[in-house]
């Protein structure tokens, strides 16, 4: 992969894929799909998608229920391929390479997730965040300890964690989780965090933590997040793209060019709330 | 006239409600009154029976006196080698059923072979065990044999309760996994296998009970009538609870005399079974405290 470099303790920053991708590709789009295309068997859930995914900033994935965003949003690491019976059309490039031929394993390491559900492992919160660093080998314990405080800070989890890392991850709260979660998907340093919804299965003041640190974030690296929740993608995101019904993409931009002028009368009236 | 009509068929509806739960209840009590009769004649008749020397000692005078100390041993040796040779055998296969196997005719093939597996009579496999490992790998009559033979009796057992431990794991334990670019293998190690543990536990449980009770599995395999010395190799012949009952019972010409021998000796089988069990939920307990979601 593009970005290997961008080993296991040293990332590669934002501002050097930046100018990797300007001298390279000409481009601001780390993440671009070209009439993508995907099938759960012979049902079609995306249609010819192609959009950009700016390397700067939240980019928003919305649409109402069905439309598709979240296989979207698995497309980017390649999680849909879990299901039996998948097919994918058109392409996906990631720094420019070709995602959906590239090995699924080394795709998720570069782009991480962040799930719906919190998902701690039943382990304590040090051996969570401390997960994704094993799997790629690391074993000196002086840089996982570093990693971890590191992964936990930059989650806003570090203060209410210190004191108690033995501890099992499933004793923290819901919103304690979710942050854990993205605390662990940022162990491995990836380059995009993608989020699915993050938020749905919280209350509102844990939300509002998430929405600030995911702001934080974006400062370093590429966030895609997946919210069915208008407000949220007003509040956090800089780019939105839409979803209609049956999987088409129906507009894409700059979050507050569609949210006050929308191109088209669907997303019009699906912002409005007429539906979805 | 109306109200009468309702009356009539409450009171019917509520006359059949109490004859389903009479029979019920009576079919509860039947099962619990049979387990009742079998303990109270177990005790009652053996209880004389139990003593430390009863339970460390050799037999003797062809068995119409002593202890049973060789047939605990061999009973345990068996059992323990069973469950060791059979468990890592059902959790690799557990593994690829449930993880790896993506379905088809295949796959359902197997899982219907397991599942038959677990209804053949076991004097089949008896004579199964005396073919094969005792005849054609040449291992004999002795103690490999006999574990072989019991540990293929219970692996569909083992399967079974393994394939459903796994699948009992949260699907979103795996993604979280993959999703930090861990391989498929690296997930089911570090996180699916350790949170199924306690289901292979009861799957342990089962094949414990199930083991250590048989007699046909090991009668033509492992079992000896007597020895005067507990077994010191694989090769060994071993005495066995369950076929010691079986030869007290109907080979020795003392057999009436043997009566609260026998008894007790079926009393410590069972009370080596609510032992070896005990020790495997309280483990199981222990790490679903730690493992619990």
């Amino acid at each position: 992969m593009v970005g290997q470099e961008s080993g296991t303790t040293t990332a590669r920053s934002i501002d050097a894929t930046r100018d990797w991708l300007e001298r390279n590709l000409h481009s601001t789009s780390i993440i671009e799909t070209e009439r993508f295309s995907f099938f759960y068997g012979k049902e079609q859930a995306l249609r010819d998608v192609s959009l950009g995914i700016p390397l700067d900033g939240v980019t928003a994935i919305m649409g109402p229920s069905g439309c598709g965003k979240s296989t979207l949003l698995r497309a980017f690491n390649r999680m849909n391929e879990l299901y039996p019976n998948t097919r994918a059309e058109g392409t996906i490039r990631f720094l420019g390479q070709d995602l959906l031929k590239a090995d699924a394993v080394a795709v998720r390491r570069h782009i991480g997730m962040v799930f719906q559900r919190p998902n701690p492992f039943p382990k304590s919160i040090f051996d969570n965040v401390a997960y994704g660093p094993r799997v790629h080998g690391l074993r000196n314990r002086a840089q996982i300890a570093e990693l971890v405080e590191e992964s936990l800070r930059r989650a806003a989890l570090w203060d209410e964690v210190k004191d108690h890392l033995k501890k099992s991850a499933l004793s923290l709260s819901g919103g304690q989780q979710q942050r854990l979660c993205i605390a662990r998907a940022l162990a491995v340093r990836p380059t995009v965090l993608l989020m699915d919804e993050p938020c749905s299965a919280l209350d509102p003041k844990a939300t509002d933590r998430i929405e600030t640190t995911t702001r934080e974030l974006a400062q370093e690296l590429t966030v895609v997040i997946v919210t069915h929740n208008l407000q949220q993608a007003g509040r956090i995101s800089d780019h939105v793209a839409v979803l209609l019904a049956d999987g088409v993409l129906a507009e894409f931009g700059s979050t507050k060019t569609v949210f006050a002028n929308p191109s088209n009368d669907q997303v019009a009236d699906y912002l409005c709330g007429r539906f979805g | 006239m109306i109200a009468n009509v309702t009356t009539e068929g409450q009171r019917r509806r509520r006359i059949v409600q109490r004859i389903a739960f009479a029979l019920l209840a009576l079919s509860t009590a039947f099962g619990f009154l049979a387990l009742g009769v079998i303990l109270y004649s177990m005790i009652a008749n053996g209880a004389s029976a139990l003593s430390w020397e009863f339970l460390t000692t050799f037999p003797r005078k062809m068995m119409t006196e002593g202890g049973i100390y060789p047939a605990l041993v061999g009973s345990f040796y068996l059992t323990v080698g069973a469950v060791l040779l059979s468990l890592p055998l059902a959790v690799a296969s557990a593994i690829w059923l449930s993880e790896y196997s993506r379905g088809g005719l295949w796959v359902r093939m197997i899982r219907v072979g397991v599942n038959s597996l677990a209804g053949v009579p076991s004097i089949v496999f008896g004579l199964l065990g005396l073919a094969f490992f005792v005849k054609v790998l040449g291992f004999g009559v002795s103690l490999l044999s006999g574990a072989l033979t019991l540990a293929l009796l219970i692996l569909p057992i083992l399967i079974r309760a393994g394939e459903e431990a796994l699948q009992a794991v949260p699907m979103n334990f795996r993604e979280g996994a993959l999703a930090l670019g861990a391989t498929k293998w690296h997930a089911v190690r570090t996180v699916v296998l350790p949170s199924a543990i306690p289901g292979i536990l009861t799957g342990v449980i089962l094949g414990i009970s199930r083991a250590i009770g048989e007699t046909a599995p090991i009668m033509f395999t492992a079992a000896a009538f007597y020895m005067s010395r507990l077994p010191e190799t694989l090769s060994d012949k071993v005495m066995a609870l369950p076929y010691h009952i079986f030869v007290m019972a109907t080979e020795s010409p003392n057999y009436y005399k043997t009566r609260n021998l026998q008894f007790g000796a079926a009393l410590v089988l069972l009370g080596m079974v609510l032992l070896m069990n005990l020790g495997a939920v309280t483990w199981r307990a222990r790490v679903r405290r730690r493992k619990q979601w």
